[in-house]
């Protein structure tokens, strides 16, 4: 990045240098230059202003404050932390939103990876591959929600259905909480496995072809191969799937949990965002709501600095 | 060795029918893949005695629930909110981030890396854990219950900013310094040149800034609760709890606010998966 940003100013230098001959009086160039390019940058610096770096330093600025019904702020200072330590509904949410992103952050990596790689080769139709596996991506999390609760109706559900006509018992899928959570984990898998078996084969397909004809001719397997020429090559991809599925996850999901189970059943997929929302617009407890907000922020700092640290941020030249 | 085996009909043989294994698996996983989203479409033709039947294709095909949606619900009225909430969001949003991404690519001003720098940092923000600030700085601006809340906040948003950057750090600069030397000034260097030449790029990002906001959720959940402002995922949502055992009518429903999605995806599914192809290259 830097490169380019220094290649970009060397090249940026020669015509600043030339004078204006087309100049109006008034503005030098350079200033006509800086004038437009705060013309152009001000609406969405603005905007980015107002609607994302101002919301997020109030978020923790709010974590200090019990927000009562409409607009009365009273500073309790560590308040709302000291509540949220003692709160068993709060960790029993972080609780379901470990286990939530520790089983579907490695199955989403794998699922999408294999996918990756099966639509990489050269099999007839493969296009229709992919659109197909890509396919649940583009609808959205409440229409999915609404789908699987029908297909997996205890009664009617086609799961159970399929099931039964097989000679096994119907699951009551979402009326036991592991059960329902493991639900929400696999058609979380369903949605985004197509998206990152996208992300997947533009990684692979930047790994040179000669890599792959010289194993072929070393005589190296289709493992050796890929533990040794893939699996490294692919490492920037990976690192950024990784990251971005785990950020996803402890953040996102809140639309398919408000239709499918709303936090059921038995809070056994109320996950922390979920219990979060619920305290700020089921209760009003903004405040409450920002501290665990912030935490949960805190948190995912946290894990994406430890994700960055295991893979070396993605780069290949850790002398592995 | 394996070379060898490769010039040998035995190796020959045991490749091509490796290929038809996989070949045969990703059939497979294609079928578990589109499975669900088939068997809601079907069934949203079927009555409400056989919705719940069990078999693929309908027996009693039928076309009232969609008749039913569209005449006792508002759902026409739905399905225009969300059109044009989201038409607005791309057009403004593409307009907005290719000014700022082509002033970061292209024009110097003291403090730019910084600024792109603290603008990429805004992508690690992510929407739900803002949600409750955005609430209330919205509610501050009256924006709530308005077309406005349900589009200003969602225009801003430093992927599409990051993505058209890099595409212009890649553009030739060639033409635009002719424009600049004939005495252009930077708008019609940006507006005749610039812009023209993104199309590709613009493309792209509309059908996935298009996508990404007529199946947003949460926002409009919480921005809004006047009926005649309800965009459509919050209807089926409702929609859905009010008629909580009437498949035939839930499914056509849903089915009605998928198949734009889908429609686009068969149509710019190769946009699509460019420009996501783009986002993971980093």
């Amino acid at each position: 990045m830097s490169s380019v940003a220094a290649q970009q100013r060397r090249r940026a230098a020669a015509p600043a240098q030339a004078p204006a001959s087309a100049d109006t009086p008034g503005l030098s160039r350079k200033h006509r230059e800086w004038l437009a390019a705060g013309l152009f940058l001000a609406p969405d610096v603005l905007g980015l202003l107002v609607f994302v770096a101002i919301p997020m330093v109030l978020s923790i600025a709010l974590s200090f404050f019990q927000v009562s019904g409409f607009g009365s702020y009273q500073w309790i200072g560590l308040g709302n932390y000291q509540r949220m330590m003692h709160d068993p509904l709060f960790w029993d949410s972080m609780k379901i939103t470990g286990e939530y992103v520790v089983i579907l952050v490695p199955v989403l990596f794998c699922v999408s990876l294999g996918l990756g790689l099966l639509v990489k080769q050269k099999l007839p139709g493969v296009g229709v591959y992919r659109t197909a596996l890509f396919l649940p991506y583009v609808i959205s999390l409440v229409v999915v929600g609404v789908l699987w609760k029908f297909l997996l109706d205890d009664q009617t559900g086609a799961v159970n259905r399929a099931m039964r006509a097989a000679g096994f018992d119907g699951e009551s899928w979402l009326g036991s909480p592991s059960l329902a959570l493991g639900c929400v984990i696999a058609i979380m898998v369903w949605v985004m496995m197509g998206y990152y078996m996208i992300i997947f084969l533009a990684g692979l397909q930047e790994i040179p072809r000669e890599f792959y004809e010289a194993a072929k001719l070393d005589g190296a397997g289709p493992w050796t191969t890929f533990r040794t020429i893939t699996w490294p090559l692919l490492r920037p991809t990976s690192f950024f799937v990784l990251l971005m599925s785990t950020v996803a996850a402890i953040s996102g999901g809140l639309d398919l949990i408000f239709v499918l189970t709303n936090g059921g059943p038995a809070n056994g997929t109320s996950l922390a965002i979920f219990y979060i929302y619920q305290q700020a617009f089921g209760f009003g407890e903004f405040g409450y709501a920002s501290a665990m907000g912030s935490f949960l922020v805190l948190i995912m700092v946290v894990i994406s600095a430890v994700i960055f640290k295991l893979t070396s941020g993605g780069r290949f030249d850790d002398g592995e | 060795m394996a070379s060898d085996a490769l010039t040998t009909r035995a190796g020959r043989r045991r490749l091509r029918s490796s290929r038809t294994g996989l070949t045969v698996l990703a059939v497979v996983l294609s079928l578990i893949s589109i499975f669900p989203v088939l068997w809601m479409v079907t069934s949203s033709f079927k009555t409400r005695a056989t919705v719940t039947d069990g078999n693929l294709i309908p027996k009693d095909f039928t076309f009232d629930n969609f008749v039913y949606v569209f005449t006792e619900v508002p759902f026409a009225r739905y399905l225009w909110n969300s059109f044009f909430v989201s038409a607005v969001i791309t057009v403004v949003a593409l307009f907005f981030h290719s000014m700022a991404a082509y002033a970061l690519a292209r024009l110097r001003f003291p403090g730019r890396e910084k600024l792109f720098g603290a603008i990429f940092a805004t992508l690690l923000v992510t929407a739900p854990v803002v949600l409750i600030p955005l609430f209330l700085v919205a509610r501050e601006l009256g924006l709530l219950n308005s077309y406005a809340g349900l589009i200003v906040p969602a225009i801003f948003n430093a992927f599409g900013i990051f993505l058209l950057r890099q595409f212009y750090l890649g553009l030739p600069k060639e033409l635009e310094e002719a424009a600049i030397v004939d005495g252009c000034g930077h708008w019609r260097v940006y507006w005749n040149i610039v812009l023209p030449m993104s199309r590709p790029i613009l493309s792209a990002l509309a059908i996935f800034f298009f996508l990404a906001n007529w199946n947003a959720f949460v926002w409009p959940l919480v921005a809004t609760n006047d009926q005649s402002l309800t965009v459509v995922q919050l209807g089926i949502a409702s929609f859905q709890n009010q008629y909580t055992s009437n498949w035939n009518y839930i499914l056509a429903a849903a089915t009605v606010a998928a198949l734009p999605m889908l429609v686009l995806f068969f149509v710019f599914q190769r946009q699509i998966v460019e420009s996501i192809k783009t986002s993971g290259l980093k």
